[in-house]
């Protein structure tokens, strides 16, 4: 599956598309197939959101995997200060990136 | 230290306005990111892995505790209570709003900090060393003439536009603590035969893709020439550096391929024009800049004594405190390493208690080290023991300084875009397995630095042991390399062979350690011991 990221233009948070809006959530993001580039066009334009890309993911009973390992570090936060991240109550969380 | 002028504090209230424009434009669609990147990069501004990340220049990294605290305040107002220490005495921030990026640099230039030319191809904040004005053995106070090249460098309309970015560090003693050969431009002020002080000149070091360590360009340079030799050898630089090749662009590349004799020749010739052109600063600008480094008041007749009945404090003061020039006084070095900490991180309390000691301690003077840590450089030994409990009490009291624990390591994958593998967490995990201090201070001076990717921000090219981290199909995997020095005995570290997964290269480093221990010879270092034994016995111990 492909999914589309990003950052916030105001708040710089990592971001992804969930079909019609940005969510901070991994869980949240939808496969874009072959739309992701437009859809990044049409986003970025209206200023919803900063160097949006497309990356390869893999779909999980957890939910959508990222590929690559920098995208995956990018959904939950630095994987040395898990309590910054999206999940600060799972001791865990960064296992999933490795 | 130097305070701002009216020209320096105008300069920078009128940068923070424009930028407040730009942004303002930005966020109103006025200014696509194209357009935007350049200008929010020009003030320090980035956009890493998970947010905007602000670079504040600590200019030779001498701030003041108002400075400190000021820090403290942006850490706990507006980021996540903690800012990261950086290899270049600069201080990053990691989760910053761009809507509140503009109100953080109106802060900061009310106490004379900016964020200007943190990034992009020009002349980024001048280095120098931590214990300047303190000591024993510097010729003089090596930081008027880093502010000097600071006023000068700062929008020179010239070198604004550079084919790379370009570091300048300026030291004063034969002991290096500031890696000046890796520099684009070195400089060391020395004594010639006549006793006159004047400017060692290296250039063309540097790390990077391609690690150099940079020759000698001129052996001697008369203090008051230094603003004319720079720019014969910034102008040879910006006429044939290549611009055509992002790799291949930075100054060492340039004085590699031309050869340190003609780049010099090529210097000297233009040096003879810059000559003409009276841009050197007037004498009277040289010793305002210098009024504002003049020793502090220290005490005269204080007492060298110091009880060193805590065993502890005793630890502490062997390891994180240095001789300074004038009885009585000593400085201290307050580790940012504490074991399984992430290397050059402090949260706000620690910065507001650091800043209050420098303001109590002393002479309202702070350093930064390019080992991520920081230096109170002038205390008076009656002192100490209350430095101490009040560090110690914070976490800022590890007496690791030098030793396997005090581990450089750049942000890596954790926080930055450019970078293929984590460095903080293989810091932790070596830092943990050889956490124990007594087996620390038994190995001696090891410095090991680690980069999260080619770029070499954690100064793998220089360590003892370096370690980088490269992606080997979407995986993290870890190169170990040798026989680095960034100190005044300079040297490039060698790749040791293939590399290793996060575990596997904490054990490679726990082999190498036993093959030092085994072979080394009484006040050998680590350093030492592969110098005189090769790569040989650790290869063996590490692949078998």
């Amino acid at each position: 599956m492909k999914l589309l990221t990003g950052n916030d233009l105001v708040t710089g948070d990592v971001t992804w598309w969930t079909g019609s809006g940005w969510s901070r959530h991994l869980e949240q993001a939808v496969d874009v197939g072959s739309q992701g580039e437009a859809i990044a066009a049409a986003e970025e334009a209206v200023r919803r959101v900063n160097g949006p890309y497309v990356i390869q993911a893999e779909m999980t009973a957890a939910g959508p995997r990222p590929a690559h390992i920098k995208d995956r570090i990018r959904a939950i936060g630095p994987t040395v200060r898990p309590d910054l991240g999206l999940k600060p109550a799972d001791p865990t969380v960064g296992d999933w990136v490795i | 230290m130097y305070r701002y002028d009216e020209y320096d504090q105008a300069i920078v209230d009128a940068r923070v306005e424009e930028f407040r424009d730009q942004t303002r434009r930005r966020l109103a669609g006025e200014l696509s990111e194209d357009q935007f990147k350049p200008l929010r990069l020009m003030n320090g501004l980035y956009l890493q892995l998970h947010a905007y990340m602000l670079r504040i220049a600590i200019p030779y990294g001498t701030l003041s505790g108002e400075q400190m605290r000021m820090l403290a305040h942006i850490a706990r107002t507006y980021d996540k209570d903690y800012g990261h220490f950086t290899t270049r005495q600069n201080l990053q921030f990691n989760w910053i709003k761009l809507s509140d990026a503009p109100d953080i640099l109106a802060k900061l230039a009310t106490v004379q900090m900016h964020a200007i030319q943190t990034s992009g191809n020009c002349i980024r904040n001048i280095s120098s060393d931590q214990y300047a004005g303190a000591a024993a053995d510097e010729v003089e106070d090596p930081r008027p003439w880093a502010e000097l090249l600071r006023q000068w460098s700062t929008f020179h309309p010239e070198f604004l536009f550079l084919p790379r970015k370009f570091k300048i560090a300026v030291v004063a003693c034969e002991e290096d603590r500031t890696a000046v050969k890796f520099h684009d431009i070195g400089l060391q002020l020395h004594r010639n035969e006549a006793g006159e002080a004047g400017f060692r000149v290296f250039v063309g070091g540097g790390m990077g893709r391609t690690p150099m360590v940079a020759p000698v360009i001129r052996e001697f340079l008369p203090k008051a020439q230094l603003i004319g030799y720079l720019e014969a050898c910034l102008r040879v630089y910006n006429r044939f550096g290549r611009r055509d090749n992002l790799y291949k662009a930075r100054i060492k590349i340039l004085v590699h391929e031309l050869g340190a004799d003609e780049y010099r020749r090529q210097v000297e010739e233009e040096f003879l024009h810059t000559q003409t052109l009276g841009l050197d600063a007037p004498q009277e600008e040289i010793d305002r800049i210098a009024a504002g480094f003049a020793p502090p008041p220290f005490e005269a007749g204080l007492s060298d004594e110091i009880d060193r009945s805590d065993p502890d404090f005793a630890l502490w003061l062997d390891q994180q405190v240095a001789a300074h020039k004038v009885p009585g006084y000593a400085i201290v070095n307050i580790s940012l390493k504490p074991v399984e900490g992430i290397p050059g991180d402090a949260s706000s309390a620690q910065m507001e208690l650091m800043g209050e000691l420098a303001q109590q301690y002393s002479f309202d003077e702070l350093r930064i080290t390019h080992a991520q840590n920081v230096v109170l450089a002038h205390v008076r030994k009656s002192d100490l023991f209350r430095i101490w409990q009040a560090l110690d009490a914070a976490g800022l009291a590890t007496p690791n300084l030098g030793l396997i624990g005090d581990i450089i390591a750049c942000p890596g994958l954790d926080y930055c875009s450019l970078a293929n593998a984590r460095s903080i967490p293989l810091a932790q995990k070596i830092a943990k397995r050889f956490g124990d201090l007594d087996e620390q201070r038994d190995l001696g001076e090891l410095k090991i630095k680690i980069s999260g990717c080619i770029n070499a921000c954690g100064h793998h090219h220089a360590g003892h042991i370096g370690i980088l981290g490269v992606d080997r199909k979407g995986e993290e995997n870890y190169q170990l390399s040798f026989g680095g020095s960034g100190a005044e005995d300079a040297s490039l570290a060698k790749i040791i062979g293939p590399g290793f997964s996060e575990d596997g290269v904490v054990e490679a480093v726990g082999r190498a350690v036993s093959v030092y221990t085994e072979l080394r010879e009484p006040g050998e270092r680590f350093l030492d011991t592969y110098r005189r034994i090769g790569e040989a016995p650790f290869k063996e111990a590490i692949y078998g």
